[in-house]
């Protein structure tokens, strides 16, 4: 499937400015029942199981149930995302459990740089901004230089 | 029970939308890695008097290919050179290339790299002793800019923690160009001509999937990177798992569709790829080859890609096949002709892999090295990680099947179709190879003056990757820039009314609405066809006619020219298409897009008499590659206004010895 949404758990994000699996589902899978103020995954068999949806509900109100076609009953992965880090929850059928934590990035959120000042000089170059900033030179094929 | 003739959806469609009418220097349809590459770099060179917006058919944050994090970053040249670059592509993609876009991009995509590493991307780095450092540990030793060693899998690639790698570009993307020049869940469906410049692009038309409104845009100029083409071939899970596909399931050729419309020169839309894969959770194998030293074995256990007989089928394919490394379409044909053979299945051997690495690694060690075969899945297929849980598999323990999957059509990775684009305005160029505009030429200009692509849009030059796709985007952004600075007089006409946009835009809706009451089911109606059953109807004739993995990639002459008369009554009941509400017109307009991608595919399949791609594809009544007659590109067009297509050679020229 597919995402799944928790009845209980999902309120429809009615705090926030937008629902947030809605906003961020990249095949527009996930939409909100105005009516029971919950969402829901409408085309499950189009589910690419990116756990976008699954990362950003606030109130981790979103799993996954592997595809009925070919995935076993029993298993679960949970993903709870960090600032810095995912940390991981896999569990087999059989049981067992393993968590890994893995880094997602270096810098604070929203600190990329975009390099908002930076303006290009030479507009009929072949370089990039950052390249002619850097004084980079672009090489030729080694057989014809 | 209520009769079940109403529609579904949460947000209805009604028939008379509103419009929203545009004006803009710059158009950028798309929201990837190479649309964020434009938008990163676009404003960096526009003067403060040019508009540019761009149009996402999702939210940047999590769209196109990278949309679930990605574990490696495949092209970074480093230490090697942009000529090795462009002779691998070379080699991988059976000789026919387009060499100097190949060595333009290796000039640049480090730099996109570095950038990504400076936002916050943590890529793993080698330390003096060897060892492997990620997240933050790895800046310790310093940036990859400043000469810090990456963790190198292949000669190419390099690892990466990329869980966040979408987030992290999207945002420096979104920082740069600013959210007011950005419409997300906007779906640009067709793309307009000039009504006064002959073979000028004038604007575009799409609509939002969260209200009912659809947005007219007039663009001097317009990037078209829509990503590659998926779900265009039966799946091997034909139910909830037909999500479950390689590349992401919301591609829906849109690129191919858009640019083929307006007449833009195609190219090589024959190359196809089918990857290897895990079987069904479709996880990467790369890691598993590359940095584990994994190898396959058949179903009795032998290492089939080392035999002799193996050998011997690759040097008939010299010297491609002959190779250090094995070109990806005769890594599959090898695996096929086991599967053919009664030596199936394929098996990835973790178990000895993992034992093999184990040898001379201590507890934490060793403790690390599986967190890095979980995460290599956890990153980008997370499904993949599930279905080892669902089965009980612990890798080092139990090994897992290897197949190869559906087909899918791109040119950023393992395959090169897409559009004949100008290359940079260089004398070492060849005069057939660039183009523009009277005497400018503008690099990743299609055929058509004002339009570019980027991605998986261009032809001819696969393996660009992430990195190698962001990088274009940026190149883009200038060559756009200069276009228009160049056209300062040029302002764009449409020839078609507001009314006749939205009446082509909406007409699915407008059918529906018109019929719907007929019948007491709301699929089942004889006046119009859902989006949904279109689909299959496209994935059933492409698996048993166009080399699906039905008849295991095999086709025919008399099985193109079936196929070929089945896409064109598809196309007349395009007409018919149906939808209730916004996520179903989406659909609704996707399935033309794949529809017409999958033709220009199979024409170019059955114009290119030979097989070049075993592994990929075979047209059984031309097997083998035929140098003599084929060592060139197939290049086709369609005239939008005879809406007929035109397929033809072009030359190959090499550049690097």
């Amino acid at each position: 499937m597919p995402s799944f949404v928790i009845d209980e758990k999902c309120d429809g994000c009615k705090g926030g400015d937008k629902t947030a699996c809605m906003y961020i589902c990249p095949n527009d899978l996930m939409v909100l029942d105005p009516n029971a103020m919950k969402a829901y995954n409408q085309e499950p068999d189009q589910c690419w199981e990116c756990f976008s949806c699954v990362k950003i509900c606030p109130t981790q109100a979103i799993e996954v149930r592997g595809y009925s076609d070919f995935v076993p009953l029993g298993s679960s992965i949970m993903p709870m995302m960090g600032t810095e880090d995912v940390m991981w929850t896999c569990k087999f059928r059989n049981g067992l459990i393993k968590r890994f934590k893995f880094p997602i990035r270096t810098t604070p959120e929203g600190e990329a740089n975009a390099y908002n000042s930076l303006k290009g000089k030479d507009l009929d170059s072949q370089l990039l901004s950052t390249e002619e900033a850097d004084g980079y030179s672009i090489p030729k094929p080694q057989a014809l230089a | 029970m209520a009769l079940p003739n109403k529609v579904v959806g949460e947000l209805k469609a009604v028939k008379d939308p509103e419009v929203d009418e545009r004006e803009v220097d710059i158009l950028i349809v798309g929201g990837g890695m190479a649309a964020c590459g434009t938008a990163f770099e676009v404003k960096k060179w526009m003067s403060d008097d040019q508009k540019v917006l761009l149009c996402d058919k999702a939210a940047m944050e999590r769209s196109g290919a990278v949309a679930q994090g990605l574990s490696a970053i495949n092209t970074y040249i480093g230490e090697n050179s942009p000529d090795d670059y462009v002779r691998m592509v070379r080699n991988d993609l059976m000789g026919l290339v387009r060499e100097d876009l190949i060595f333009d991009l290796g000039c640049h995509v480090d730099d996109s790299v570095h950038l990504f590493e400076e936002w916050g991307l943590p890529i793993w780095k080698k330390s003096d002793d060897g060892k492997n450092l990620d997240g933050k540990k790895g800046l310790k030793v310093g940036s990859l800019k400043g000469g810090a060693k990456p963790v190198r899998t292949g000669k190419w690639q390099i690892m990466i923690n990329g869980e966040s790698y979408k987030r992290i570009v999207a945002e420096a993307a979104k920082k740069a160009i600013g959210e007011d020049d950005i419409i997300e869940r906007c779906f640009i469906v067709e793309l307009l001509l000039d009504d006064k410049v002959e073979n000028q692009i004038a604007g575009a038309v799409g609509f939002s999937l969260r209200e009912n409104k659809v947005y007219i845009i007039k663009a001097k100029t317009v990037m078209i990177a829509c990503g590659g083409a998926v779900n265009i071939y039966q799946p091997r899970s034909v139910g909830e798992g037909k999500g479950r596909a390689w590349y992401p399931v919301w591609n829906a050729g849109s690129t191919y569709y858009m640019g083929m419309k307006v007449g833009a020169e195609l190219s090589m839309m024959e190359n196809r790829f089918t990857p290897a894969r895990f079987k069904d959770g479709y996880g990467p194998v790369g890691a598993w080859f590359l940095l584990f030293k994994a190898k396959t074995l058949n179903g009795l256990g032998e290492n089939f890609a080392a035999s002799e007989a193996a050998k011997k089928e690759l040097e008939r394919y010299a010297p491609y096949g002959t190779a250090a490394i094995t070109p990806t379409c005769l890594r599959n044909h090898l695996m096929l002709f086991e599967m053919k053979e009664g030596r199936g299945p394929i098996i990835m051997d973790t178990v000895t892999a993992l034992a093999e690495l184990g040898k001379t690694m201590d507890k934490k060690e060793l403790k690390h090295l599986e967190a890095e075969a979980w995460e290599d899945f956890l990153d980008m297929t997370c499904g993949q990680a599930n279905l080892w849980c669902a089965t009980n598999t612990e890798p080092e323990k139990k090994n897992s099947e290897v197949m190869p999957t559906e087909p899918y059509l791109l040119g950023s990775h393992s395959g090169c179709c897409g559009f004949w684009v100008s290359g940079p305005d260089f004398d070492w160029v060849p005069a057939d190879y660039k183009w523009g505009d009277g005497d400018k030429v503008y690099n990743r200009m299609t055929t058509v003056k004002g339009l570019f692509t980027a991605g998986d849009g261009v032809g001819c030059s696969g393996h660009k990757f992430s990195s190698g796709s962001h990088a274009e985007g940026r190149m883009v952004a200038k060559e756009m820039v200069k276009y228009v600075r160049d056209h300062a007089d040029f302002k764009p006409t449409i020839g078609q009314s507001k009314d006749e946009l939205v009446d082509m835009t909406y007409k699915p809706v407008r059918l529906f609405l018109e019929n719907k009451s007929y019948t007491t089911a709301v699929d089942i109606n004889p006046a119009y066809v859902k989006p949904a059953g279109m689909a299959l109807r496209l994935m059933k004739a492409t698996h048993e006619y166009g080399a699906g993995t039905a008849t295991y990639y095999m086709t025919t002459s008399k099985n193109l020219e079936i196929i070929m008369e089945m896409l064109n009554v598809m196309k007349e009941d395009c007409e018919k298409l149906a939808a209730g509400d916004l996520h179903e017109l989406m659909r609704a307009w996707e399935i033309k897009h794949r529809i017409w991608t999958v033709e220009a595919h199979l024409r170019h399949i059955q114009f290119r008499k030979e097989s070049r791609y075993p592994g990929f594809y075979y047209q059984a009544d031309y097997p083998g590659q035929d140098d003599a007659n084929w060592f060139c590109f197939v290049n086709s067009k369609y005239d939008p206004k005879a809406g007929k297509f035109d397929t033809f050679k072009k030359d190959y020229i090499k550049l690097i010895p």
